[in-house]
């Protein structure tokens, strides 16, 4: 039973991630100005699917977190709430609150309380915004949970709901800003003018908190205030005067009659609570801690968001397919099965004439074989907006955190791409984004100043050509500096001083470890440890990048991928006895030569002149220190010209054998890494041939 | 009936052994050397096949094979040892053994002359390895224990499979 269990709950975890992923980016895509019904829709499904299962698999703080985010939903689809900004951030910090649970308890972890009851008391907050009966109900619900010490027992609960209804006629505000609340640009005076219009206000300032003349910081704000409004005026209006300072201050509003009758209540809660903050104050907590959380909230969805690239990789270990795709495999098995009995048939009484019927069958296995591979192949290919669909929020967390405007465009988000590749290119893309929001996008004031549209622009591209999948990450900003790029490698002593480079290599000095132009280090980048990861591991799933860029204009890069990691097309070479595959992607042509054609160069290494080009030359029998098959064969042999990393390069063999589709076998599965060997393969004959990394190699013989 | 009480003794005898205790080992031959490896690593035992050299890599790591689908490296543990080198016949046996931590197994194959027997060991009978000096290595013994007379040398396996140090030579 429990085996079964655990296996629905991989299902349900995974309906779940999905559910939050179109939560996510439904939330993204909610324009303030003109709501699309559909999108709530699409949001209150997620959420309400994820609600029922979990409430079924026993899940509850999930359920219990999701009804809130649920009912919260529920209003704005039916338009009795408004959709603002701050609610959707709200809902954006649960949705990763959410995912965070839920991965706890994937990993049958324990769920981190203080952050969900974090998460849970700003949506609560939010949910308050709207009628007074709801709004004191909750804050108990929320006490319970998120702090136990707040042991607010249920009578002083009942006692402030009855309080409220007699009390409509005024209310009784504390309101202490924080220090920097006037450098947000608020202006308490105004506020209070605005509630003087909503009813007869009296304020009592506390300037306890004042500090000494020559300690006071006039753009802090040191004083904190009790107010008094008179007047039949709702709890909505006045919270909605405070909307814009909600994050700056701690602040709670009560109505008037209840704060004298409810004396009693708060005498008894007060002992308990005492962490909180003005104890001049005697008013029950619950209220008081909202606005402090809905900053904390805000903090945290930032750290969140940083902590998103690195958590993802632990993605789901299973995928989805189409079914169309499964029917096709099981057609094709279905032929195969044909075949094979057709085939068992021809064998079954073997005489000579039988023989081109036998021919026949094998070459229709053949092609059956083959198919049946790319089917297969087929489902493990995902769409690459798996990586593409979690940018549109880190562009908006990372964008309004730098101040900048900037929007994310996706295109070809459906291309196809062996999970595999999904899988690993997600970190890599997740760091050159975040370069380009950081030093590839400039402030919108210097945007404007240089000609450009305020808003900038990031496109993230995804497209096949021939056997490989492209991604390019193309930026507006400012582009590469090349002098300035310069000037940095000669002043780290990366590169002698009057080398002269291309303009190419000077871009790929970027990718040298320890090199970084930006300035100033921020905790986005600029540490100059990231871009040199970031291609070493594009390379390690075989694939390379490159950037064109134009100062002023912007910056393109290109990430090169192989579709699959794990059938390559490949030429087999002999070289003594043994035999290598070489990458067809990566060759050129092959030439025959004689020892004479090759040209020494200080005694050491050969060239070879290809159409008035000198190319480097490998022996691949010196390089790999293969001894055996005839010596005096290598006076003549194969040049394979090959390019890796962008540069041309020859390989000396001895002969070619032929070209076949070979499946990759990892060599670092049961044993490690080999210089100039990306994988291994098994032969027709069942023996192990190595393949061939020809940057590696090339990479190796410099050495 | 006499016989059949004595090998009901005998197999009381290694059930009581089991019981305290006891470990079984595969024992195998390295020229005139015994060694023995824990038998629960033992994958399985196949007959030597040419492998596939793999290029600038230790001499004792002769290559890989294809086994079944994956490509499990081979060890001659005679030269891994440095003991005089041996001609393969048909009849040199590769020992495929499994060797891991928490987060990943490896399966390889080590050359061995022949293997002998397996044999169950009390726990308290293993003796440690003397320390030979620099000399003769012994990080991968983890101890001795005599069979019939026999010494047998108990092999760690993870330590004897370990390439780590290797990746790290190799890499600066």
């Amino acid at each position: 039973m429990s085996i079964d269990m655990s296996q629905f709950h991989q299902v349900f975890f995974e309906e779940c991630f999905e559910g939050l992923e179109a939560m996510e980016s439904g939330l993204l895509t909610l324009d303030m100005g003109d709501i699309d019904s559909e999108i709530i829709n699409t949001i209150f499904r997620g959420a309400h699917s994820i609600k029922g299962g979990s409430g079924t698999f026993g899940f509850t703080v999930v359920a219990d977190y999701t009804h809130i985010m649920e009912t919260l939903l529920d209003e704005m689809r039916d338009g009795r709430r408004q959709v603002t900004q701050p609610a959707v951030d709200v809902l954006l910090g649960s949705v990763d609150c959410l995912r965070e649970m839920l991965t706890a308890i994937q990993n049958e972890q324990d769920v981190n309380n203080a952050s969900v009851a974090k998460h849970k008391s700003a949506l609560e907050v939010v949910l308050n915004g709207g009628t007074v009966t709801e709004e004191l109900s909750p804050p108990v619900e929320q006490e319970a949970v998120v702090s136990e010490e707040l042991a607010v027992n249920v009578v002083p609960d009942i006692v402030e709901e009855e309080s409220i209804e007699l009390g409509e006629q005024g209310w009784k505000i504390a309101f202490c800003p924080y220090l920097d609340l006037l450098k947000t640009g608020n202006d308490p005076v105004r506020l209070f003018r605005e509630l003087n219009e909503l009813g007869d206000l009296t304020t009592t300032a506390n300037i306890q908190d004042v500090p000494g003349f020559y300690e006071l910081d006039p753009e802090e704000c040191n004083i904190s205030w009790d107010l008094k409004v008179v007047g039949d005026i709702s709890g909505d209006e006045i919270r909605e005067i405070f909307n814009w300072v909600e994050g700056d201050c701690e602040m709670e509003i009560q109505p008037l009659a209840k704060a004298v009758k409810s004396t009693p209540v708060v005498k008894k809660a007060d002992p308990e609570p005492a962490a909180v903050i003005t104890p001049s104050n005697p008013a029950p907590k619950p209220v008081e801690v909202k606005p402090k959380v809905a900053t904390e909230t805000k903090k945290s969805d930032s750290q969140d968001a940083d902590n998103d690239a690195t958590k993802n990789t632990a993605k789901a270990s299973s995928i989805r397919v189409d079914t169309d795709k499964i029917d096709t495999l099981i057609n094709m098995v279905g032929e195969v099965v044909i075949t094979q009995s057709m085939l068992g048939l021809v064998g079954e009484n073997f005489s000579m004439d039988k023989v081109g019927q036998l021919k026949r069958g094998l070459a229709q296995l053949e092609r059956h074989t083959r198919d049946l591979q790319q089917s297969v192949m087929n489902i493990r290919m995902l769409p690459i907006s798996f990586v593409f669909s979690r940018f549109p929020r880190l562009v908006h967390d990372i964008s309004s955190k730098l101040d900048k405007k900037i929007a994310l465009k996706l295109v070809g988000e459906n291309t196809e791409v062996d999970k595999a590749v999904v899988e690993l290119i997600n970190d890599p893309l997740v760091h050159l984004i975040r370069n380009s929001l950081d030093h590839g996008i400039e402030m919108p004031a210097d945007r404007v100043a240089a000609g450009k549209p305020e808003t900038g622009t990031i496109e993230l591209k995804a497209y096949h050509r021939g056997g490989h999948i492209v991604i390019e990450i193309i930026d507006d900003g400012r582009g590469l500096d090349k002098d300035k790029l310069l000037a940095k490698a000669i002043e780290k002593g990366l590169i002698e001083e009057n080398n002269l480079l291309t303009e190419k290599q000077i871009f790929e000095l970027i990718f040298m470890p320890g090199f970084s132009t930006a300035e100033q280090l921020t905790d986005i980048s600029g540490r100059g440890v990231g871009m040199d990861v970031v291609r070493r591991n594009i390379q390690s799933l075989g694939g390379n990048i490159e950037i064109i860029s134009e100062l002023g204009k912007g910056t393109t890069i290109a990430i090169h991928l192989p579709l699959t990691l794990a059938i390559l097309d490949g030429q087999s070479v002999a070289v003594g006895d043994e035999t290598y595959i070489v990458p067809l992607v990566s060759i050129i042509e092959s030439i025959n030569i004689t020892e004479r054609m090759l040209n020494k160069v200080a005694g050491k290494g050969e060239t070879f002149r290809l159409r008035n080009e000198y190319l480097p030359v490998i022996r691949m029998r010196r390089i790999f220190n293969v001894h055996s098959g005839n010596p005096t064969k290598s006076k003549e042999g194969v040049l394979v010209v090959v390019e890796g990393q962008g540069e041309l390069c020859c390989l000396l063999v001895d002969e070619l054998l032929g070209q076949q589709q070979v499946v990759i076998k990892s060599l670092e599965a049961n044993y490690r890494r080999v210089e100039g060997v990306s994988g291994a393969t098994i032969l027709g004959d069942g023996s192990v041939a190595l393949i061939l990394d020809v940057p590696g190699l090339v990479r190796f013989s410099i050495r | 009936m006499a016989q059949e009480a004595e090998s009901k003794d005998i197999d009381q005898y290694h059930y009581s052994k089991n019981l305290d205790n006891a470990v079984q080992y595969l024992s195998f031959a390295l020229g005139k050397e015994e060694y023995g490896v824990d038998i629960l690593r033992v994958q399985e035992i196949r007959s030597w096949e040419p492998v596939s050299r793999i290029p600038n890599v230790p001499y004792y790591e002769k290559g890989v094979v294809n086994l079944r689908g994956s490509i499990v490296p081979i060890l001659d543990l005679r030269e891994r040892f440095n003991l005089s080198k041996a001609e393969y016949t048909p009849l040199t046996v590769v020992v495929v053994l499994q060797t891991g931590d928490s987060n990943k197994t490896r399966i390889m194959g080590v050359v061995v002359d022949s293997v002998s027997d397996v044999i169950s060991v009390d726990k308290t009978e293993i003796q440690s390895a003397p320390d030979f000096g620099a000399k003769v290595s012994n990080e991968f013994i983890n101890g001795l224990v005599s069979v019939n007379e026999r010494m047998v040398m108990l092999l760690d396996v993870d330590k004897l499979l370990k390439l780590e140090e290797l990746d790290q030579d190799e890499s600066q």
